[in-house]
C-alpha cells in the first residue's frame, strides 16, 4: 500500500475488530476500485459479518481507518451512506407490507435510482406478479429477492451483502449473479460474504480470507 | 503538561501513575477526615434549636454535594469517552456509579436519621430527601443497563448517553419536585434556616467536603485500576505486570 | 441531502408506521385496555368513596398513563430491530434522528393520542368535576408526545437487549416524575378552581426540550445499541 489517497473507491487502512475482547481481525487494507468485488471468506465467527458492518459505517473500528472517495466515512455520514446499499444477515424486509410498499420506502430512504422504478426493480428480481402481495406471504426465496431487490431502487455505487444466497435457489442464484455482473459493468463495486462460490466470470475480483 | 495527559490516557501509564497517587491520597484523606469528624462531633458548639443532632449534617451534606456531584463527573466524562473515544474516560464514567450511588444511599440514610427527631418519623417526603431518591434511582438505571449489555465497551457508550440525559433531566427534576413540595406540604422546616452559619460549623462542613472528595478521587482511582485491568487483560503490559514476581 | 427528500422520508416513514399499526388492528387496543384496567383497580383497592376517589383521581389516571406509555414503547423499535429494518435506517441518506421522529410521531399517534379518547370515560368512573375533565384533556395531549420521546431514548438503549423490558423501566420511570407532577397537579387545580396555566406552560416547555433533544440522543443511542 502506498501513503497516497485513492480517489474513487473504498480505502482501508490498518482496520481491526475486537468483539466481546476477542481480536477477529487486525492490520485489514485494502483498496475496492470502481467494477472491483470484494469476496469475504473465513469460518463461522471469523468476523466476516462486523466487518461487513463496519464497511456499512454501523461499527466503528477499533482500529485504523476506512475512506470512501479519499474522506472518513464516519465524517461524511449519510453522504455516505447515500452511496451504499447493503443487505444483512436480517434483510430488512417488513412482513406487513407488500412487495411494492417495501421497496417504495427503501428508495426513499436512500437516493432514489432514476433508472429503475419500482416495477422494473422487482421486474428484474422476477417477482413482478407478487407486486401487490403482503412479504409475509411470499416464500423464504422470494423474500431474498425482495430484499435484494433494494440494491436496484437506489443509487448506491457501493453493494454490501452479507450472504445474498440464503435461501436462494439456482434460479435465484442465476438472477442475483446477473445483477452484480451488470453492477460491475457499470462501474459499481461489491463486498460480499458468501459460503456459495460466487461466480462473476471475468470480474476483478479481490479475496480476503478472514480465518488466516 | 500536555505530555503528562497524553500519557494518562494510555492505560499503561494510568495504571502506574494512579498507583503512585492512591497511598498519599489515602494518607491526606483519613487525615482531613478524622480532622473533619473531630471539629465536627467535638469542637463544633451545639445547635440552639436541634441540640446535638444536627451533627450528622457533617456527613449528610457533604454526601448529598457528592451524590450530584459524581453524577455531573459520570456525565462528563462519559461525553468525552462519546466524543473523543478516549477509552479512559469511559472507565472513569462508569467506575464512577456505584460510588455515586454509595453516596446517595449514604445521604438518605443519614437524611432520615437527621429527620427523625426533628419530624417525628422516618420518611418525610421532603424535597430534597425526595430528590435524592429520585437519583438514586438514576444511578440504579445506569447500574443496570451497564450491567445488562454483554460488550463493555457498547455499554459503557449506551451508559455515557443515559448518564447526559440524566444529566440534563436532574434539574428539571430537582425543580419539579420543589413545586410538588411546596404545593403538597407547605413551607416544611429548612435545615438551613440561618442565613449564616456558625463559623465553628462552617470549617468542619467544608474539611469533611474536601474529604469526601478526594475520598471520590481514591476509590474511583483504585476501581479505575481494577477496571483498566480487566479490560486490558490480554495486552502485553498486564500479562508481563501478572507474570512478574 | 435536500429538504423535499428530507420531508418525503419522514412522510414515507410515517405512513408505513401507520399502515403497518392498522394492519396488526387488535394490538392497537392492548395499551389502551391496560390503561383503563389499572385505573379501575384502584376504586376496588381503596374503595368507592367518591370524595376519596376524586382527590387521587388525578394522580391514578396519570400513573396509569405513565405505565400504559411505558409497555408500549417496546414496540417502537423492538420488530424493526428483528427484521433488520433498524439497520436500514441507520444507513439510510437521510440523518437518523429526523427518521426516529418520524418513528416516535406515528408511535405517539398509535398509542399516545387514543389515552385521550377514554379518559373523560375514566374521569366520570372517578367522579372528576367537568372542569378537571377538560385539564386531563389538556395535560394528555402535551404530557404524552413527552413521555413517547422520553421513552425512546430508553428502547433505543434497550434494544438489543435479550430482557430489556425490566431495564427500561427503570430507566424511563424516574424520568417521567417531571411530567407526573405538572399534569396531575394541573388537574387537581383545576378541581380547586385555580389556575392552571403556570403547568401547561411548563408542559409545554418539557415538549418542546423533548422535541428537540430527545431524537438526537435516541438517534445517538441507536447507533450504539446496534454496532
Amino acid at each position: 500500500m502506498t501513503a497516497e489517497v485513492m480517489d474513487h473507491g473504498l480505502e482501508a487502512r490498518g482496520l481491526g475488530c475486537v468483539r466481546n475482547d476477542r481480536q477477529l481481525f487486525a492490520d485489514l487494507s485494502f483498496c475496492l476500485c470502481p467494477g472491483q468485488a470484494l469476496i469475504l471468506e473465513g469460518r463461522n465467527g471469523s468476523g466476516k459479518t462486523s466487518l461487513l458492518r463496519i464497511l456499512c459505517g454501523m461499527r466503528q473500528p477499533d482500529d485504523g481507518q476506512l475512506c470512501w472517495n479519499g474522506e472518513d466515512i464516519f465524517r461524511l455520514g449519510p453522504e455516505y451512506h447515500a452511496q451504499i446499499a447493503y443487505v444483512g444477515h436480517r434483510d430488512g424486509v417488513k412482513q406487513d407490507l407488500t412487495a411494492t410498499e417495501n421497496l417504495r420506502l427503501a428508495r426513499g430512504l436512500g437516493a432514489p435510482n432514476p433508472a429503475f422504478g419500482i416495477d422494473a426493480a422487482l421486474d428484474q428480481v422476477e417477482l413482478w406478479e407478487h407486486a401487490d402481495s403482503l412479504a409475509r406471504n411470499l416464500s423464504a426465496g422470494q423474500q431474498r429477492r425482495l430484499a435484494l431487490a433494494r440494491l436496484l431502487v437506489t443509487w448506491a455505487k457501493l453493494w454490501i451483502l452479507d450472504e445474498p444466497f440464503t435461501s436462494l435457489d439456482s434460479l435465484g442464484i442465476g438472477i442475483v449473479e446477473s445483477l452484480f455482473a451488470n453492477h460491475l459493468a457499470g462501474g459499481g463495486m461489491l463486498a460480499v460474504t458468501s459460503h456459495h462460490p460466487v461466480s462473476l466470470n471475468d470480474a476483478d475480483i479481490i479475496r480476503i480470507n478472514l480465518s488466516t | 503538561m500536555l505530555r503528562f495527559f497524553h500519557q494518562l490516557g494510555s492505560p499503561k501509564h494510568f495504571y502506574r501513575i494512579a498507583g503512585s497517587w492512591i497511598p498519599w491520597l489515602a494518607a491526606v484523606c483519613g487525615l482531613l477526615m478524622l480532622y473533619g469528624l473531630y471539629q465536627g462531633m467535638v469542637v463544633a458548639p451545639t445547635d440552639y434549636q436541634q441540640g446535638d443532632s444536627y451533627r450528622i449534617m457533617f456527613i449528610h451534606v457533604p454526601s448529598a454535594w457528592m451524590s450530584l456531584f459524581i453524577y455531573v463527573v459520570m456525565a462528563a466524562a462519559g461525553a468525552i469517552g462519546l466524543i473523543w473515544h478516549m477509552k479512559l474516560a469511559e472507565v472513569i464514567a462508569i467506575s464512577s456509579a456505584p460510588i455515586g450511588a454509595s453516596f446517595t444511599f449514604l445521604a438518605l440514610v443519614t437524611g432520615s436519621i437527621w429527620g427523625k427527631p426533628m419530624w417525628g418519623t422516618w420518611w418525610v417526603w421532603d424535597a430534597r430527601l425526595t430528590s435524592e431518591l429520585i437519583l438514586l434511582f438514576l444511578y440504579l438505571g445506569v447500574m443496570a443497563l451497564y450491567g445488562a449489555i454483554d460488550d463493555k465497551r457498547t455499554a459503557a457508550r449506551a451508559t455515557a448517553i443515559l448518564a447526559i440525559v440524566g444529566v440534563v433531566n436532574i434539574p428539571i427534576i430537582h425543580y419539579s419536585v420543589e413545586w410538588w413540595n411546596t404545593l403538597h406540604q407547605g413551607p416544611t422546616v429548612t435545615k438551613f434556616g440561618a442565613p449564616s452559619i456558625d463559623i465553628r460549623m462552617l470549617i468542619p462542613l467544608l474539611v469533611m467536603a474536601v474529604a469526601f472528595k478526594l475520598f471520590y478521587l481514591l476509590v474511583v482511582l483504585m476501581r479505575a485500576r481494577v477496571e483498566v485491568l480487566e479490560r486490558e487483560r490480554n495486552a502485553r503490559w498486564v500479562r508481563e505486570l501478572v507474570e512478574a514476581p | 441531502m435536500s429538504t423535499a427528500s428530507l420531508n418525503r422520508a419522514f412522510a414515507l416513514l410515517l405512513w408505513r408506521d401507520l399502515v403497518l399499526a392498522l394492519r396488526r388492528r387488535t394490538e392497537l387496543l392492548n395499551p389502551l385496555l391496560f390503561f383503563v384496567l389499572v385505573t379501575t383497580l384502584f376504586p376496588l383497592g381503596i374503595g368507592a368513596d367518591p370524595a376519596l376517589l376524586s382527590a387521587i383521581a388525578p394522580g391514578i389516571i396519570w400513573v396509569a398513563a405513565l405505565l400504559a406509555a411505558m409497555l408500549s414503547l417496546d414496540s417502537v423499535f423492538r420488530s424493526d430491530f428483528e427484521d433488520g429494518s433498524l439497520e436500514q435506517f441507520l444507513i439510510s441518506a437521510q440523518p437518523l434522528s429526523v427518521l426516529v421522529l418520524a418513528k416516535v410521531v406515528a408511535h405517539w399517534l398509535i398509542t399516545g393520542l387514543p389515552l385521550l379518547i377514554v379518559a373523560p370515560l375514566l374521569g366520570l368512573l372517578l367522579h372528576l368535576s367537568g372542569a378537571s375533565i377538560g385539564a386531563l384533556l389538556l395535560t394528555l395531549l402535551l404530557g404524552t408526545p413527552v413521555l413517547s420521546l422520553i421513552g425512546a431514548i430508553g428502547v433505543a438503549l434497550t434494544v438489543g437487549l435479550r430482557r430489556g423490558g425490566v431495564i427500561l423501566s427503570l430507566l424511563v420511570l424516574p424520568l417521567y416524575i417531571p411530567v407526573l407532577i405538572f399534569a396531575a397537579d394541573a388537574v387537581a387545580s383545576s378541581g380547586a378552581g385555580l389556575p392552571i396555566t403556570a403547568h401547561l406552560s411548563l408542559l409545554a416547555a418539557l415538549l418542546v426540550l423533548a422535541l428537540s433533544l430527545s431524537p438526537l440522543a435516541t438517534a445517538a443511542a441507536l447507533k450504539i445499541s446496534l454496532s
